[in-house]
């Protein structure tokens, strides 16, 4: 561990209007773990993107085995024994798993040599992969075997993950970190991207952090805690939800044996699906995404309808009525895709405060649209929920992911619900922001409303939800108290490991 | 009415000649649709190649010459949507139909002079013994070079695409822009060369129609030949060998219809008309009902924001 294999030094890359990274030094050494931690827009992925030759740096130097690496392109970063898997999947969907991997090689051997080789390393490393499959059709946790197998294939020196863990479920997660755990011992070095503190705990030998496109500290995961490491990455205390002891009371929603076709042919059919929660309830429900989540939304929100007496709130039957109607009994939802479906990304704040607060709010009445009205709560959500944003009348487009996000959740929250239907409300939201929509979720139930919230986030559904239940293959697994369930218990009820083994070391 | 005077051999040999220009011009735009730009120049594209093939035959008196010419004036008109499209990033429905009217103006402009000209005629190829073969002779073995040229691309790009490590970077561009660039594949340098072949082929279609098919030069005489070969690369659902198929389709049923139209059948010489594309589009709608295989980033805007 005392050979440095790459070295950056004062690495800088600077955006119109933002310093992306600034000064950024520190040595990645022979067969080491290294994490580097970091909010949304702390510079991870322009870091990265520089050490693999999709962006230049404007000043600053790597050194890489002691003679300086400089990639003009990714091309260039490959030939130098530096591979990378993307946060966001670079596949191709049309084309099958050899294709996508002789694309991602230099000198692909022939379709049918490259198969048989495909199929070796897949043994070796314990990630079962079909060459021959299209990848428009594979989940995302074999989407991402093809990714980490393409780089394999090329025996790379540095192995660079970007956030890798957040589409598998807890066993898939464990079975990559043998992966990667056996990379290591073989000494390959991997540079880890993500802001799952215990994940990088268990794994990784070394850790940076950076803050605002600036190395603000090192640490050894393994003798640091999860807190202080999040400290380090927000740069101030950071405030963890506050649960207040809190009784259910009647219940407020419930499904009973709902089963609902696939809308589309990417889709998941729903089966079976029985769901009760209480006032003052927050129900968490996990699941790898893909697996009947839209469609569960969509079915309380009332975006699909179904038979009446399917969906009863307070007894009362409401299947068949339409998104705004039951927007004016108290039911609201906010769905996971922020732009295009929980928000128009041409109009502005105000607009899109229109759209759904319109019934609650009072804000179109007789007809007309009071803009007034409409403005003034669109203020008060900025305000509630620390929206940056210069006003009122930008576009959503223009809004980061996380402030976009923080607008979605509290345009709903501050609608005063009766039932209050999430997914992934903390999406691409950084630590403190996270914290606050979660401590909004937990208010709400604490007056009385039944919040459902649904998440990949398994730290958070263990944080807010009184009863946890998750989604596989569009089934809903009984709900169970959310306290003192285990990773192990939770990870099952997700629907195990789909079919992945333990790498053979 | 006179349906005996109608010959099947000769039926089948017009009906790949009538073919070729739509086909050449359809398998252009596959390559450049299977690279995710959708050109909906190509009718501008075929006519432009048409008077200017039409025109450097008749000024250097070999057919050699104008097809060469008008590859080149096809390939040189679609810089024009290279530039619109990759570069100033303009929309590429908009600015094809913007090539196509340009091509149609401009391909009046340059042929003022050359209307009621002859061309020199295009020679066949003679093969001895095989085209005296009864049958199979006119059928397989008796014409232009150009109509065995559209055959052996459409076998080549089909190969090409394939097999090739080129035809699976072209497919992986026109699937996913973003991974192919992040993967370090030069997205905009490939849809260039790709747009470019794609004009070639349109301009080569063309000067077919000029040269060997009706030869004379007329204003608007490709007559909506490039439109057909759009719809029959999405109807062949970009697949090389069924462009093939639908192009002998469309050129079987024009001959037919021509034919019929001679034997003085009682069917409206409109209704005649308009029969090869109605049939060629239902048929192909049929049997592309399988599954759209559109390549995914088709006609989406390419940026590599850094």
């Amino acid at each position: 561990m005392s050979d440095v294999l790459l070295s950056l030094k004062g690495l800088t890359k600077a955006y119109p209007g933002v310093v992306a990274n600034d000064q950024v030094s520190f040595d990645i050494g022979v067969g080491e773990v290294h994490a580097l931690l970091g909010e949304n827009g702390a510079g991870k992925s322009t870091l990265v993107k520089m050490i693999y030759g999709l962006v230049k740096p404007d000043s600053g130097e790597m050194v890489l085995n002691g003679t300086p690496y400089a990639p003009a392109e990714p091309r260039a970063a490959r030939a130098d024994g530096i591979a990378m898997v993307f946060q966001h999947f670079s596949l191709f969907d049309a084309l099958n798993v050899a294709e996508n991997i002789a694309l991602g090689m230099e000198n692909p051997p022939p379709m049918r040599d490259l198969a048989a080789r495909i199929r070796a390393v897949s043994e070796t490393y314990g990630l079962p992969l079909d060459p021959y499959r299209t990848v428009g059709g594979l989940s995302a946790g074999e989407r991402q075997r093809v990714e980490i197998i393409r780089c394999l294939l090329q025996d790379p020196k540095l192995l660079i993950m970007d956030e890798p863990t957040s589409v598998l479920t807890p066993q898939e997660v464990e079975i990559l970190f043998e992966t990667l755990r056996k990379l290591k011992s073989e000494g390959t070095s991997i540079l880890y991207i993500s802001h799952k503190l215990e994940e990088i705990r268990a794994l990784c030998d070394h850790a940076t952090i950076l803050r605002l496109g600036k190395n603000v500290g090192e640490c050894v995961p393994r003798d640091t805690s999860a807190r202080d490491m999040a400290e380090m990455m927000v740069g101030t205390a950071l405030k963890t939800p506050e649960r207040s002891g809190r009784a259910l009371g009647p219940v407020a929603l419930s499904i009973k044996g709902l089963s609902v076709a696939a809308p589309s042919a990417f889709g998941t059919a729903l089966k079976d699906v029985t769901l009760t929660v209480h006032q003052g309830e927050i129900l968490g429900i996990g699941g790898v995404a893909g697996n009947g989540q839209d469609e569960l939304l969509s079915v309380l929100s009332g975006e699909v309808l179904c038979a009446p007496g399917e969906v009863l709130l307070h007894g009362e039957a409401i299947g068949h009525l339409n998104p705004i109607r039951r927007r004016k009994l108290g039911v609201l939802a906010a769905p996971e895709e922020r732009l295009g479906h929980a928000a128009a990304p041409d109009m502005s704040l105000t607009e899109n405060a229109l759209l759904t607060g319109s019934v609650r709010e009072g804000l179109a009445q007789g007809g007309m649209i009071n803009w007034g009205a409409t403005r003034r709560f669109a203020q008060q959500v900025i305000e509630a929920f620390d929206v940056r944003t210069p006003g009122t009348e930008n576009a959503a487009r223009s809004l980061s992911g996380g402030n976009l996000q923080k607008f979605v959740i509290g345009r709903e929250v501050l609608q005063d619900p009766d039932v209050l239907v999430v997914n992934q409300p903390t999406w691409g939201v950084d630590a403190a922001a996270a914290a606050a929509i979660r401590q909004a979720l937990l208010d709400l139930a604490a007056k009385g409303a039944a919040v459902i919230c649904i998440s990949q986030d398994l730290d958070e559904l263990m944080e807010i939800s009184d009863n946890f239940a998750a989604l596989n293959e569009g089934r809903l697994s009984a709900p169970r108290s959310a306290e003192g369930l285990s990773v192990d218990e939770i990870g099952l009820m997700m629907g195990g490991a789909h079919g992945m083994e333990v790498a053979h070391v | 009415m006179d349906l005996s005077a109608i010959n099947p051999v000769q039926l089948i040999a017009f009906l790949m000649v009538a073919a070729t220009p739509v086909l050449l011009a359809a398998i252009g735009e596959l390559v450049v649709e299977k690279s995710g730009v959708l050109n909906l120049g190509v009718e501008g594209m075929m006519i432009t190649g048409a008077i200017a093939g039409f025109a450097a035959t008749v000024e250097s008196g070999s057919p050699a010459v104008g097809f060469v010419a008008a590859a080149f004036a096809g390939a040189l008109l679609s810089c024009l949507f290279v530039v619109l499209t990759q570069f100033a990033l303009a929309n590429q429905v908009a600015s094809g139909l913007a090539l196509t009217l340009f091509g149609l103006g401009l391909s009046a402009l340059m042929g003022q002079t050359y209307v009621g000209v002859k061309p020199p005629a295009t020679g066949k190829v003679d093969i001895p013994v095989l085209s005296d073969l009864p049958v199979v002779g006119p059928i397989l073995f008796n014409h232009d070079l150009m109509v065995y040229f559209g055959i052996a691309l459409v076998a080549a790009t089909w190969a090409v695409l394939k097999y090739t490590r080129a035809g699976l970077i072209l497919r992986a561009v026109g699937e996913n822009h973003d991974a192919a660039h992040a993967l370090g594949y030069k997205v905009v340098r490939i849809r260039i060369l790709a747009i470019l072949f794609g004009g070639a082929c349109a301009g080569l279609g063309g000067a077919y129609i000029s040269l060997i098919r009706v030869p004379q030069w007329t204003e608007g005489m490709t007559a909506g030949v490039g439109w057909i070969a759009l719809a029959l690369v999405v109807f062949a659902s970009w697949k090389p060998w069924r462009a093939l198929l639908g192009a002998y389709l469309f050129g079987g049923v024009t001959v037919v219809q021509l034919n019929l139209q001679a034997a003085g059948v009682a069917i409206p010489v409109e209704y005649l008309a308009m029969s090869p594309y109605l049939i060629t589009i239902v048929v192909l709608v049929i049997l592309s009902a399988d599954k759209s295989s559109a390549p995914a980033a088709l006609g989406r805007i390419f940026h590599a924001s850094r």
